[in-house]
């Protein structure tokens, strides 16, 4: 199973421990990942202000994925619905794929219709399955126990992602990571968004949409947040310690990434899972698995 | 209060135009927007309902010169739960969007049309994050993207990025 690896513009900068904890899972896994250095930035920033222009973004990404024959894995929920969407828009629209078509011909490019693209985890649960990556876990997780934030856009609009999970209710990363034997705990509005879409805009705001978060999450004890998203994760552990100084609050919740839960799970030496570079130390769920770095 | 004087009547059908604006005109108003929101639920000032109808109503000064409608976190709630498929998300982008072309795009976005345009990502990658990542054992990534940014220099007018 072949994917072009779509990194965006926060992994590769600032979440090297989602990067290399994907990359060693899709090893295990027997995923190859293929690197293309020539994607760029997914579109999602400049929509808001100019929708055509995301769009053209996206094209150019797709069109050098059509180009190559390769399907698309991409890291961060805002990329796979950028993409997705544009995918399907350019598809639908020919007027406005002849429009865009043009602007790309400036660059010798062409958006043609039919390039897969589809987030990692989507690939672990449709593609690998849940027998496959079971019949691989190597180490019990079952002294751990973790909360689950999707990220909105892994999930809506539904109709972009054809329903392949509830979105009101949904168990494709619950599975996930109850595989590895870690308990799931639920919380209250596990729905709601990180803020980190208007985090530019209004910061109080977007900030005080993570602090609800990180308070339902740790209403419950549990050892870590599992997120699926880079901003996601930027909102909850790399401005954890501004939360808790702005709000007067503690809560050292560790937040890692899918990829390296399932690494530990799957055997990976977890030097290779980029812990040293998550911002809440999980020395203590380390300790528990009797790892050390 | 409403001054009647000030609304324009088009201003809905100006939305209606733009991709993704299509289907404002369905909006009865029920507020299962408002009621998801979780924005909203942080700050009132942000309220999917009321910016539908004042689009509705004509108010179309105050909706593209307000700091509101850049409050969008674009979680796509109130367009999966809306009984009658208005889109909201969609209507917000269509705003952001004719927003922006009259001028008043919100200092954040302006940033980050220029970097895109300039950098082809949202961040500048120095030699320093190269060097990081041949540490941690990740290939380098592209620092410019030509084509991208002549891309965007045809597309982007300079207000929105300078």
């Amino acid at each position: 199973m072949r994917y072009a690896l779509f990194l965006g513009c926060t992994i590769p900068v600032r979440g090297q421990n989602y990067e290399l904890s994907a990359r060693e899972v899709a090893k295990k896994l027997d995923i190859d990942f293929l690197d293309v250095p020539e994607f760029s930035c997914c579109g999602f920033p400049v929509k808001s202000s100019n929708y055509e222009a995301s769009l053209l973004i996206a094209a150019r990404n797709l069109a050098i994925a059509a180009e190559k024959k390769e399907k698309i894995c991409t890291l961060c929920n805002a990329c796979t619905s950028v993409l997705t969407e544009a995918n399907k828009e350019l598809t639908k629209n020919k007027e406005l794929r002849e429009k865009i078509n043009k602007e790309l011909a400036t660059v010798d490019k062409e958006f043609k219709p039919g390039v897969e693209i589809k987030h990692f985890s989507r690939i672990l649960y449709e593609d690998i399955g849940m027998d496959a990556i079971r019949e691989k876990i190597k180490t019990d997780l079952s002294k751990l126990s973790m909360s689950i934030h999707y990220g909105c856009h892994y999930l809506r609009p539904s109709e972009l992602y054809d329903c392949f999970d509830d979105a009101e209710n949904p168990s494709t990363v619950e599975n996930l990571v109850a595989v590895t034997g870690a308990a799931v705990v639920d919380y209250k509005n596990k729905l709601d968004c990180c803020g980190g879409a208007i985090l530019g805009v209004e910061e109080d705001i977007a900030l005080s949409m993570a602090k609800q978060k990180l308070d339902h999450i740790t209403a419950n004890k549990v050892d870590a947040l599992v997120t699926i998203c880079p901003f996601c994760s930027i909102m909850y552990e790399d401005n954890q310690k501004k939360i808790e100084t702005k709000f007067n609050v503690n809560y050292n919740l560790p937040v890692l990434y899918y990829p390296q839960v399932l690494g530990l799970a799957l055997g990976v030496d977890p030097k290779q899972l980029g812990f040293r570079l998550n911002k809440v130390r999980p020395t203590a769920i380390l300790e528990k698995l009797g790892v050390t770095l | 209060m409403i001054d009647s004087k000030k609304l324009d009547p088009n201003f809905k059908y100006e939305v209606s135009a733009e991709i993704g604006g299509t289907n404002i005109n369905r909006c009865f108003a029920c507020g299962t927007c408002t009621a998801g929101c979780p924005v909203r639920e942080i700050d009132e000032k942000y309220n999917p309902r009321k910016i539908i109808h004042m689009v509705l109503l004509g108010m179309r000064e105050r909706v593209l010169k307000s700091d509101f409608i850049w409050l969008c976190s674009t979680c796509y709630t109130c367009y999966d739960r809306c009984p009658q498929d208005v889109q909201l998300t969609s209507i917000m982008t269509a705003l952001k969007n004719i927003a922006a072309r009259e001028g008043y795009i919100h200092p954040s976005f302006k940033e980050q049309n220029r970097l895109v345009s300039t950098f082809g990502r949202l961040y500048e990658v120095e030699d320093f994050d190269n060097k990081k990542r041949e540490k941690l054992g990740l290939p380098p990534i592209q620092k410019t993207f030509e084509d991208l940014t002549k891309l965007m220099h045809d597309m982007l007018p300079k207000e929105v990025t300078k």
